[in-house]
């Protein structure tokens, strides 16, 4: 009984306190972000915030919240994830039944299959697809944020994993009820895949709420930036200019507590959702991805 | 009737099928502008054929080249750690037995993985800053040496991107590990109880092993990523002193094509970043199909 020895005892003290501290790395910057975020000027310009805030503030938070143009970039954010999710989430089940049938069920499926996954293996790189969004005028249109990325070739292969999963006897006795392939998809299929829906729904609103690339690439305008871009702006190229300061805020705002403001807004919908569903992608992520 | 059967598979592919054509089948018959010099207000049709010049310049300006091994180095050693580090994490996770302690320390080491990095980008610029940034601060204090330019000296700047890249990912690579872990059949162990074998023993002669088969899949998957040294994570952390060193194609694709203009020479490192990739990838599942009879669907 190794659990009882004394070197194993000592081993698992050091290691349960070892793995906490690594685990502390991992959120302790996000505190020190929060702690800025409600400082006042002198002490966070000044550095000496470490994890608890100097000179408490709600003042940057007052100043962020008051500009039209970032709660205007939290509504295209919202509007993107739900519809973009929506979309994926479709197009993804609809697709990945199909693909899980066996080769004698339904001919043309491997076909199908090396269809979607050469997509995986092979693109055309950044400047033609460029050129391919712009000649279907989607520039500076708000549907360039979900149409190109609608189908997303990865979560249809780990729902397809998953739906294979599911015992044959189930779609059988659907079908000799008389059930067509879409009702045995949507009756019989989809309620019992709600693990693997809700990992590919958290992956995709993950995926949604943190792109900003389309948004700096495929449009102009600030006004019609998702969140992710605005803050791409703010956070990494310094641009205040969208945030008109007066003298009196000029004093008591620094442009590191607005900063930091925005940074943890902009992660805290995303740490709340993800341990909401940490059960399920645990388990949808192994049964999808990892076949023995 | 087998015909009547199969109607509704086709229609329910086909959505799916369109978009792939349109912004991914599409998109590749646009790799015939790394043979042109490309022109936005001539198109694809009337821009001039080059033939190979744009791959000669690739290979014969400086910059590329160094560029290409920026992205083989830090890729490279990315691959490296993102294997290594979770293998061992899960393992050490593995003997905490307190259910509780183990899902706390989970979940907050999942954290980093869903953040993006424009949000760590902004946080990591703030905390590693020479200007009195909090990792300076403590390493200034507790080892009275000078600030470490992390992000603004060349070699340091290819160290703080791995270290930061397993910092937002070993947690969520643990996943695969814990999962495997959670497999070994509990006799093995039972029995080498028996015969008196120590935890440490147990460790290297049935836990290790067990773990080898997902490691050599997740080794060889992660090998068509050897070019893929980070696009998002790059963009958002470097800057002008760091090109040097620092730079990979994928953000050398986008100032060539975005900033300077020249089209034609950005696609023809991204295709010579896609052929290689997909060579990688195909070799990779192959290995990962006969070492550990993995197959992707």
């Amino acid at each position: 009984m190794y659990h009882k020895t004394l070197p194993y005892r000592i081993f698992n003290i050091t290691n349960t306190i070892f793995l906490l501290l690594i685990a502390l790395c991992c959120i302790l910057p996000i505190f020190h972000i929060l702690a800025v975020s409600f400082s006042a000027k002198s002490a966070a310009d000044g550095n000496l915030v470490s994890f608890w805030p100097v000179g408490f503030t709600t003042i940057a938070y007052e100043k962020t919240l008051n500009n039209p143009i970032f709660l205007g970039s939290i509504w295209i954010a919202v509007k993107r994830t739900i519809l973009g999710t929506a979309l994926t989430l479709a197009l993804a089940c609809l697709a990945a039944y199909p693909l899980s049938k066996e080769v004698n069920a339904f001919k043309s499926r491997n076909i199908y299959a090396w269809i979607f996954v050469f997509t995986m293996i092979f693109n055309g790189g950044l400047v033609p697809f460029y050129v391919v969004i712009q000649k279907l005028q989607l520039m500076n249109s708000f549907w360039v944020l979900i149409i190109p990325s609608a189908v997303n070739v990865w979560l249809t292969i780990l729902l397809l994993n998953f739906f294979r999963g599911v015992p044959k006897e189930l779609e059988e006795a659907a079908l000799i009820d008389g059930a067509g392939h879409f009702r045995t998809l949507f009756s019989i299929y989809l309620p019992v895949s709600l693990p693997a829906l809700a990992t590919l729904g958290l992956f995709s609103i993950v995926f949604h709420w943190n792109s900003w690339f389309d948004g700096m690439l495929y449009i102009n305008d600030k006004t019609d930036y998702p969140l992710a871009t605005f803050l791409q702006t703010v956070i990494v190229q310094r641009d205040m200019s969208s945030m008109s300061f007066n003298p009196v805020e000029m004093a008591m705002l620094s442009q590191k507590t607005v900063r930091a403001s925005q940074i943890f807004l902009g992660a805290l919908p995303v740490m709340i959702i993800y341990p909401l569903l940490q059960k399920f992608f645990v388990k949808g992520l192994v049964l999808g991805s990892v076949k023995e | 009737m087998k015909r009547i059967k199969n109607w509704p598979f086709h229609l329910m592919i086909l959505p799916s099928l369109i978009f792939l054509i349109v912004f991914n089948y599409v998109p590749m018959l646009g790799i015939v502008i790394a043979f042109q010099d490309f022109k936005p207000w001539l198109g694809v049709f009337d821009s001039k054929w080059i033939g190979l010049d744009n791959f000669r310049f690739l290979f014969e300006r400086k910059d590329s080249v160094q560029v290409i091994w920026n992205t083989f180095i830090i890729a490279g050693l990315k691959v490296i750690f993102n294997l290594v580090v979770p293998f061992f994490f899960a393992i050490l996770l593995n003997e905490i037995r307190k259910a509780f302690i183990s899902r706390t320390i989970q979940t907050l080491v999942y954290l980093p993985h869903f953040l993006s990095w424009v949000i760590l980008g902004g946080i990591l610029t703030d905390i590693l800053s020479t200007d009195g940034g909090l990792i300076n601060r403590m390493l200034v204090s507790v080892f009275n040496i000078d600030p470490i330019p992390f992000l603004s000296s060349g070699n340091w700047f290819r160290f703080t991107v791995v270290l930061s890249e397993i910092w937002k990912e070993f947690g969520y690579g643990t996943i695969v590990f814990i999962a495997a872990l959670a497999n070994i059949n509990p006799s093995l162990y039972e029995a080498s109880e028996v015969d008196g074998a120590s935890r440490w023993k147990q460790t290297i002669y049935i836990t290790i092993p067990s773990l080898l088969p997902m490691a050599v899949v997740v080794g060889t998957l992660s090998l068509g990523n050897i070019l893929n040294a980070g696009f998002d994570q790059i963009f958002n952390l470097y800057n002008s002193l760091v090109y040097a060193k620092g730079d990979i194609i994928d953000t050398f694709v986008y100032r060539t094509a975005i900033l300077e203009g020249n089209f034609g020479l950005a696609t023809a490192v991204g295709l010579f970043k896609s052929v290689v990739s997909m060579i990688l990838i195909v070799i990779s599942y192959r290995l990962a199909y006969k070492l550990a009879n993995y197959r992707v669907f």
